[in-house]
């Protein structure tokens, strides 16, 4: 086979994977009588990187030649390494391939700025229109919007993706600058408000008439780079809310910046923040799932997420005057606030109380985390923990209760029963 | 008593219905397997009745709709020991206490229904994302799977939809039948002894060759070395479905 092509898709692959957002749902659409794929709104993960990221678009750069300079970017001019670009067809062909396979969801194309950013933008809509048209393909496409781009193209684009996103990259203007010099808010907004408007208005129009084509049905989505610059997660977590509110976003994506840059104007971290990462996300899932708001997450005392603990136990531990919850009487907006308890199992505390109390081991049986609901419920048993309720012990128990556990369950091995003290 | 069934699920059903028609005390119903177990209980084969099993279906339907009955086939395509215990149970239920019975998860057979519910929607999930295509000369595009449930019946109109102008053959090799499309239509089918071999043996084609390596360079090159966490990988990806990855071979 063609060495070039393959060589080209390693290059091109790897450059493209540090763009964490991977998702290929949250748009439909149908497939046609002789076309290939559709958009299930679900998505599917087709398989797994070993170190555990979904796997559902064939994610690639375009290329990685880029004539801007962004210190937290592999593909930066100034960064010495193998440069590749893929042609229109090149692309459209691995997609089909791929995609009759069953190997992907679709495709997900992003690119470095080659000679300008209208000459880029053009190729990315050319490939999903040639996709659609040409080809009949109605999987999925997700196209990167570069801001600086023409209303026009952006709009093109927008006809045949299924999602776009302008990627705002570092959390706060300030640091941007700093680390991206050809780069300011205002350029990557512009797209952003463009798009938020067009989404919209497409939107209506398909409210009174079926026919009407789709404009980006799966709406818009960024990502915010973790860890390169000094933003505390208060300010992450309220510029994504401002981004949710205000820019309509479907999805904001955090990445742990990983230590791919020997650019100064980065710190050198030797380790990818993927704690804070993982914090971060868990921290947006109850503002957009849970009906949490930024402030009861972090505040000017707490401006940073505990590493040590998930948000929701962090909350709750901060928060004892609105606990213990019972679980057979509370509304499903607190019964959704303890911890160990998540959407499914609370759906299934509300739909099972009618036929009957509920006890302790209901609750377990029906998904919920005990060790961790424990301290926060009511049940029928009344088994609400005889501790009195003080955050730190609780904290130490849920830190380092089951580690105890283990321990004395070894030493059982050796030693006659006796009964467990935890 | 027991009553016992060919094994399908119509068989299962009509079994159903001549349980609650001679109202049988103590209703039992199991598969026409090997006996299991009780030996010196009474059994009594039912033969396998289209109208009867319709009727059943039907009051299911009535009772908590086709979500409900769907919900009951799902569960005997589970191959589990104890399906007819819960599904029979499930019924009962369901005349007592119409459709909402299925939310009761305070009923532990409700409960294991509703776990095998989940289980089964996770296979038809992992098919989905791991079936994989091989090109073959006929341009014949197969796919083998192993799953761990009998989900092959409840795969076909996903693959349909995304598939309409190839021709795909999804084969299960351990229950010995595959799912075929053409054009026209799904049907089940098995293959014989000499087909079987022609699939394992030099049936590829050369495009289909390149884009398994293409395919294979991609996976590697998305992959974060410094991020590696291969017990997370497993757990996505079990191990034994790994056979028929390509980028996993
Ligand atoms: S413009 Fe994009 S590709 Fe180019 S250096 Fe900046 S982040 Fe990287």
């Amino acid at each position: 086979m063609n060495q070039r092509l393959q060589e080209k898709l390693a290059i091109l692959a790897d450059a493209a994977k540090y763009d964490v957002s991977c998702a290929s749902s949250g748009s439909k659409r149908k497939n046609t009588a002789t076309g290939l794929g559709n958009a299930t709104g679900m998505g599917i993960c087709h398989t797994y990187t070993q170190d555990g990221r979904c796997v559902s678009l064939l994610k690639i750069l375009l290329t990685n030649h880029c004539i801007f300079d962004c210190a937290y970017c592999v593909s930066r001019r100034s960064n010495d390494i193998k440069r590749a670009a893929f042609t229109v067809q090149e692309v459209v062909d691995l997609t089909m391939h791929f995609y009759r396979r069953n190997y992907i969801e679709g495709l997900f194309l992003s690119s470095g700025i080659f000679k300008d950013v209208d000459y880029t933008m053009e190729r990315l809509a050319r490939i999903a229109k040639k996709l659609r048209e040409e080809h009949q393909f109605n999987g999925y496409i997700h196209l990167k919007a570069i801001p600086g781009a023409s209303d026009e193209l952006i709009h093109e684009a927008g006809l045949y993706a299924d999602r776009l996103s302008v990627n705002l990259e570092i959390p706060s203007e300030r640091s941007l600058k700093k680390v991206a010099p050809e780069k300011d808010y205002a350029t990557a907004y512009q797209p952003m408000n463009f798009l938020r408007e067009r989404i919209a208005g497409y939107k209506a129009e398909r409210r009174s008439l079926k026919k009407a084509p789709t404009f980006s049905p799966g709406g818009q989505s960024t990502q915010l780079v973790i860890g390169a610059t000094p933003e505390t997660d208060q300010q992450v977590l309220q510029l994504a809310d401002n981004l949710y509110q205000d820019q309509k976003l479907k999805r904001v994506y955090y990445s742990g910046y990983v230590p791919i840059s020997t650019d100064a104007r980065v710190p050198q971290v030797d380790r990818t923040p993927l704690v804070r990462e993982n914090r971060l996300y868990q921290a947006d899932w109850l503002l957009r799932f849970y009906g949490f708001k930024v402030q009861e997450i972090v505040d000017d005392a707490h401006p940073q997420l505990d590493q040590e603990v998930d948000p929701k136990l962090a909350y709750a531990l901060r928060n004892p005057e609105h606990f213990p919850i019972d679980v057979n009487t509370a509304d499903y907006e607190w019964i959704l606030r303890v911890p160990g308890i998540g959407q499914k199992s609370a759906g299934k505390i509300i739909s099972s109380r009618r036929f009957g109390k509920l006890r302790r081991e209901h609750l377990r049986k029906m998904g919920v985390v005990w060790k961790r609901a424990k301290y926060f419920v009511l049940t029928a048993d009344r088994d609400y923990l005889h501790l009195g309720y003080d955050p730190d012990i609780i904290r130490h128990q849920v830190l380092h209760g089951a580690k105890q556990k283990k321990m004395t369950n070894q030493l059982d091995l050796f030693a006659t029963p006796q009964p467990l003290l935890a | 008593m027991i009553l016992t069934y060919d094994g399908t699920f119509d068989g299962f059903l009509t079994a159903v219905f001549e349980g609650f028609r001679l109202r049988i005390p103590d209703l039992r119903i199991e598969g026409d397997g090997p006996a299991t177990g009780d030996l010196f209980a009474e059994k009594s084969f039912v033969e396998t009745d289209q109208g009867k099993a319709g009727r059943v279906r039907q009051k299911l339907e009535d009772l908590g709709g086709k979500k409900t009955s769907k919900a009951l086939y799902r569960c005997f395509l589970s191959e589990q020991d104890d399906l007819e215990r819960v599904i029979l149970h499930t019924i009962r239920r369901l005349l007592t206490d119409g459709g909402a019975a299925l939310n009761d998860y305070r009923d532990p057979l409700i409960l294991r229904l509703q776990q095998i519910g989940k289980q089964i929607g996770r296979e038809v999930h992992r098919m989905h994302a791991f079936v994989r295509f091989q090109e073959t000369k006929d341009g014949l595009y197969v796919s083998l799977i192993e799953p761990d449930f009998n989900v092959l019946p409840l795969i076909g109109n996903h693959f349909r939809e995304r598939y309409p102008a190839q021709d795909w053959l999804i084969y299960d090799v351990q229950r010995h039948y595959g799912l075929l499309y053409d054009r026209e239509g799904m049907r089940f089918t098995t293959l014989t002894e000499s087909q079987h071999v022609r699939l394992q043996r030099d049936w590829l084609t050369d495009t289909e060759k390149d884009y398994q390596e293409l395919w294979k360079t991609y996976f590697k090159a998305v992959d974060i070395p410094e991020r590696r966490n291969m017990k997370l990988h497993v757990q996505h990806v079990p191990k034994r479905y790994w056979k028929y990855l390509i980028e996993k071979v």
